[in-house]
């Protein structure tokens, strides 16, 4: 396949991803009534009402505030629990490893809504409900294995040896973790925080549950557009907008180290 | 090369496994108390043994929403895995184009996946959604409100915009790290475009693909917020997955009991065929290493 007829297939292939997302900003931008009433191509009747309101309504932007606030707490959590075990599954072998690395990913595999009244309780009784570490804990349950997954199976390309060499050369294991070896799987790390950041950002049912006022996410927020006139079309488009921006700075920031891949040159 | 062997790990391993087992432990447990009684209310039970068992797994509704699940997950897996290669493989390497295909890529993954389906309605509606007016002025009859097959077409092309994007994320972080040393081998040997895919790419992203492909399978499975929120599992039952059809036994009728039978269920079966495609996919390279 030749270089143009790749950029051509890709650029297709973009185009037909951004349209589904072309027609939810189409919508933020009309009115309900607008919307409801004829099919518009692009938006006559220009309103930013939507995004004023998402804007001035402390109960739209805390929603925004509170969700960045637990979903860079798991991000967090997520990276630093498995970044030492991702590091032991890829490097040793110790009794139960196999195991328990599938164990792991057995976590996810339960419909979620089994855990909802466990986690209930269980927070209520820590007198945790409505805090933002509850819900960044509880969302460690499917982002912790992810995490653990995925920067094994970048750690697993990385050749034993230069483990080995940075020993001989009298490397301690912290120094040498953080100044040779992480920045060798620095694009396994970007994707991870990546993937840890997004299902943590659009994850409800967890979040609704254990949340009432002070911590409630904007996931849980948007549920509520369902009113008694019906659903706010328009208010729910502009805010679902708004959902992508923060997602959309966190690849911004990773993706150098997404696109570098390594540089096995210096060893 | 053979591993290290060294209980040790385990200190590196601990912390991980105190987080997990600590929100997992205790629920499923939980489950499996409420799986084997009857419960009328607060206090009031009886232990009823595998008796929700044996009447879920009869349930012939439950068995429709099975065969109807294992062909929607099946068909996510054979279509967005090839894809999300094809387009990996088609990405920039360097430039602003690396950046620009990054973030359009992530767009649809951050959107809660109930707006999602909201957004869908309106999408597709034919009278008033770009996808259903466009269909429609094509000349082709479509309405997933009324026919099942549109339905399903409606909810495969969604779930295939939605998530093809994270295999093409995972593939090509996978292909980014492959050392150029590789690459120069392969064209001092004079490979073909398909042999330094075969025997160079694919065996390093085998990694990446695992998880990719055990995410979809797992997360398609269980998927509910974006169906449910687009067709409500109709017209009748045509998209009723097994996660809509099991909320309905937990909300609809509140029966806790078959609803937790019905769980473990679905968490076993889940869990089979992950540790099938896991094994399967741990041997199937075994021999290019």
């Amino acid at each position: 396949m030749g270089v143009r007829k790749k950029t051509i297939a890709l650029c297709l292939y973009f185009a037909l991803l951004m349209i589904p997302i072309y027609w939810m900003l189409n919508m933020s931008l009309r009115s309900n009534a607008d919307i409801l009433s004829a099919f518009a191509l692009y938006p006559s009747d220009l309103t930013f009402q939507n995004y004023i309101k998402v804007f001035t309504d402390p109960t739209w932007y805390s929603g925004y505030i509170n969700s960045m606030i637990y979903v860079s707490m798991n991000t967090i959590i997520s990276l630093s629990f498995a970044l030492p075990a991702a590091y032991a599954f890829s490097r040793f072998k110790f009794l139960g490893d196999g195991q328990m690395f599938f164990w792991l990913l057995t976590n996810r595999m339960a419909p979620p809504a089994v855990f909802l009244l466990p986690y209930f309780q269980f927070y209520s009784t820590m007198q945790m409900i409505d805090t933002h570490i509850a819900v960044a804990l509880a969302h460690c349950l499917f982002n912790v294995p992810l995490a653990v997954w995925i920067l094994e199976g970048f750690m697993t390309g990385i050749p034993r040896e230069i483990d080995e060499t940075a020993f001989i050369d009298g490397y301690s294991f912290p120094r040498f973790f953080i100044t040779i070896f992480l920045p060798l799987i620095r694009a396994g790390v970007g994707v991870t925080a990546f993937f840890c950041f997004m299902f943590s950002w659009v994850e409800l049912l967890f979040a609704r549950t254990l949340t009432v006022t002070e911590a409630k996410p904007i996931v849980a927020t948007m549920t509520r557009t369902i009113s008694a006139t019906g659903l706010d079309w328009g208010l729910m488009a502009a805010a679902g907008i708004l959902t992508i921006i923060p997602g959309a700075l966190v690849i911004w920031f990773v993706r150098n180290h997404l696109a570098k891949g390594f540089a096995l040159g210096r060893v | 090369m053979e591993k290290w062997e060294n209980n040790k790990a385990w200190f590196l391993v601990l912390p991980v496994f105190i987080i997990v087992a600590f929100s997992a432990i205790i629920p499923l447990m939980t489950v499996v108390n409420y799986s084997l009684q009857d419960i009328w209310g607060p206090g009031q039970q009886v232990f009823v043994g595998i008796e929700w068992f044996e009447e879920m797994l009869a349930n012939e509704r439950l068995q429709d929403a099975l065969w109807r699940q294992f062909l929607f997950s099946g068909l996510v897996l054979l279509i967005e895995i090839p894809l999300g290669i094809l387009i990996a493989l088609a990405m920039p390497k360097r430039g602003w184009g690396v950046s620009a295909s990054l973030v359009t890529l992530a767009v649809p993954l951050l959107i809660p996946w109930n707006v999602i389906g909201t957004i869908w309605i309106i999408f597709t509606r034919p009278d008033i959604g770009l996808f259903g007016v466009t269909i429609n002025s094509l000349g082709i009859a479509f309405d997933h409100t009324a026919r099942p097959l549109d339905a399903w077409i409606t909810t495969m092309l969604m779930e295939v915009w939605h998530w093809t994007p994270l295999v093409v994320l995972l593939a090509y972080a996978g292909l980014r790290a492959i050392p150029e040393a590789y690459y120069q081998a392969a064209r001092i040997d004079g490979a073909s475009v398909w042999a330094t895919f075969r025997y160079i790419q694919l065996p390093k992203m085998r990694g990446v693909l695992t998880i990719a492909v055990l995410l979809r399978w797992m997360d398609s499975f269980l998927i509910y917020a974006e169906p449910f929120a687009l067709t409500g599992g109709g017209p009748g039952n045509a998209t009723t997955f097994l996660s809509i059809y099991l909320v309905k036994i937990a909300t609809g009728q509140f029966d806790l009991g078959p609803a937790a039978a019905f769980s473990l269920i679905y968490f076993l079966i889940i869990l089979l065929f992950s540790f099938i495609f896991y094994q399967a996919l741990l041997n199937v390279g075994k021999g290019d290493k």
